[in-house]
């Protein structure tokens, strides 16, 4: 299994994450996506034609898109089902729909991000807004969540749908947004980095 | 506040020269100065926002530029023509505070364990031994030596824990290398270095490379390592308050007291550096 990855990329972090988790040996092939661009060369593009990271390869075939490779993973190698709940259709339909809004994540808080530390040319302001709408509707989620005795995202258990949520909100800072309004979310990430085999990534705030 | 003649006259990086391949003109901002850079046939150029043209030069993987007509010359890095070296640029990347604190967070050794743990220092290991410092007057530069950590990282090509030596330069107010023990070849020195490109007093874009000996990393491995400690320097000093260099002595904060740093101060002050600097009564 090989992991197409770039350190300072969060959608790369989320398969870091889970392959961590699940104590999965693997290789990582390191993609220079800052500065070179690698990601947009002809090579790459013949691995994803979308152009983006990460793209695993697992038994000769190639699967792009973070959140579809954490479903991939989690479904094939987790033995305790939890990860991407297969045996309960109602957490897996709210497990899959906070997937995709981990998608509207990496468009806003991620772009934000790029554009602070990478310098991309892009509308920064409306990136920050964009993460404030979302990140309000996630702390509000999760003080839900908490009410309920639940402390994560979909449930009572960590699923894969907290790891897709979890690189692009804890880098947040990174981009100039602070998340200092969502005491719901810093709670989140607190006990997110206290899962087992946790590894941080730096630009991530403990708020400890 | 208007530029001081000291920073005004220094040579500054503004992007590697892969950066401007297939751009005809990109905008950069440099010392709260918008200019332009050109390429045409092959040739880089540098205009103000008033159209006149600064001088120019390609040197360490970069393109520098100055707004002084008579710029101090650009420090020499002989290093880099030794043969069997490997450059590695690592692009720029947006820092909220300014280049000065860049240089003084380089400088200190005692941020190791805590903020690149497990990589360039360990917890157990936190204490800095005392180490020379000494102003070269000649050249009109800093140099730190004598230097000594335990690290259990110390670079990518390391396979364990080691005792690294040191010696950190600072020869331009925006710049500073440091020369490490290299993990696997006697009597040389790895360089790591910053050219920062000072964008507003409290903002500006740093310009890293590593220019080293290894056989077995790629350039991407080596780039990752560097981009990963960078990017973990980059949290702390996005954090400290306030965004401009304290140099002023009735700045109450808990103030670094290590050596490589008064001198540093020192040597700014004595050049009667002024812009990113904070000013007391202006207090954040
Ligand atoms: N939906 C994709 C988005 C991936 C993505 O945006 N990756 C970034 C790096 S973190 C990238 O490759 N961007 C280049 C581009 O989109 O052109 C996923 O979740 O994997
Ligand atoms: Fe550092």
């Amino acid at each position: 299994m090989k992991l197409f990855d770039y350190v300072l990329s969060g959608n790369c972090y989320k398969i870091r994450l889970l392959l961590d988790f699940l104590e999965l040996s693997h290789e990582k092939q390191a993609v220079d996506f800052f500065p070179g661009r690698e990601h947009k060369s002809d090579a790459f593009l013949q691995i994803n034609p979308l152009g983006q990271i990460p793209v695993l390869e697992d038994d000769g075939a190639y699967i792009r898109d973070a959140q579809a490779i954490l479903v991939y993973l989690a479904s094939r190698y987790d033995p305790t089902g939890t990860w991407w709940p297969i045996n309960d259709p109602s957490e897996l339909g709210r497990v899959a729909q906070w997937l995709a809004f981990a998608d509207s994540i990496t468009s806003t808080a991620s772009a934000a991000r790029l554009h602070d530390v990478l310098g991309y040319d892009l509308d920064v302001a409306q990136a920050r807004a964009g993460a404030h709408k979302l990140f309000r509707v996630l702390d509000d989620h999760l003080a839900n969540q908490e009410l309920q005795g639940f402390n994560w995202i979909a449930g009572s258990n960590p699923t894969v749908a907290d790891i897709a949520c979890f690189p692009y909100v804890a880098l947040a800072g990174d981009g100039g947004i602070e998340l200092f309004y969502y005491p719901a979310i810093q709670r989140w990430i607190r006990r997110f980095v206290k899962l087992p085999r946790f590894k941080l990534m730096p630009g991530i705030n403990i708020f400890d | 506040m208007t530029t001081d003649n000291f920073t005004q006259s220094q040579w500054y990086a503004i992007g590697r020269l892969p950066d401007f391949d297939g751009v005809a003109q990109k905008p950069v901002r440099l010392l709260s100065r918008d200019l332009t850079v050109s390429h045409e046939a092959g040739d880089l150029s540098v205009k103000d926002a008033e159209g006149h043209s600064l001088l120019t030069q390609v040197r360490y993987g970069h393109l520098w530029t100055s707004l002084s007509d008579r710029p101090r010359p650009l420090y020499d890095m002989p290093e880099f023509d030794e043969p069997g070296r490997r450059l590695v640029t690592a692009g720029g990347v947006g820092v909220r505070c300014s280049g000065l604190r860049c240089v003084e967070n380089f400088l200190d050794m005692a941020h190791f364990p805590f903020v690149h743990t497990d990589i360039l220092g360990v917890e157990e290991h936190s204490s800095v031994e005392s180490y020379d410092v000494n102003m070269d007057a000649e050249q009109d530069e800093i140099w730190a030596t004598k230097c000594k950590f335990f690290q259990p990282m110390a670079s990518a090509a390391a396979s364990g824990g080691q005792m690294t030596e040191y010696k950190y330069r600072v020869p331009h107010p925006y710049s500073t290398i440091l020369y490490k023990t290299c993990p696997i070849q006697e009597d040389v020195w790895d360089l790591v270095g910053l050219f920062i490109q000072p964008v507003e007093e409290d903002e500006c874009i740093v310009h890293s490379f590593i220019l080293v000996f290894d056989d077995e990393n790629t350039d991407t491995g080596l780039l990752h390592f560097q981009q990963n400690i960078f990017l973990q320097d980059r949290m702390i000093l996005e954090n400290q308050v306030p965004r401009k260099l304290p140099l002023d002595p009735r700045w109450e904060l808990p103030t670094r007291a290590d050596a490589s740093s008064i001198a540093y101060r020192r040597w700014l002050k004595a050049n009667e550096l002024q812009w990113g600097v904070a000013l007391f009564n202006e207090a954040a």
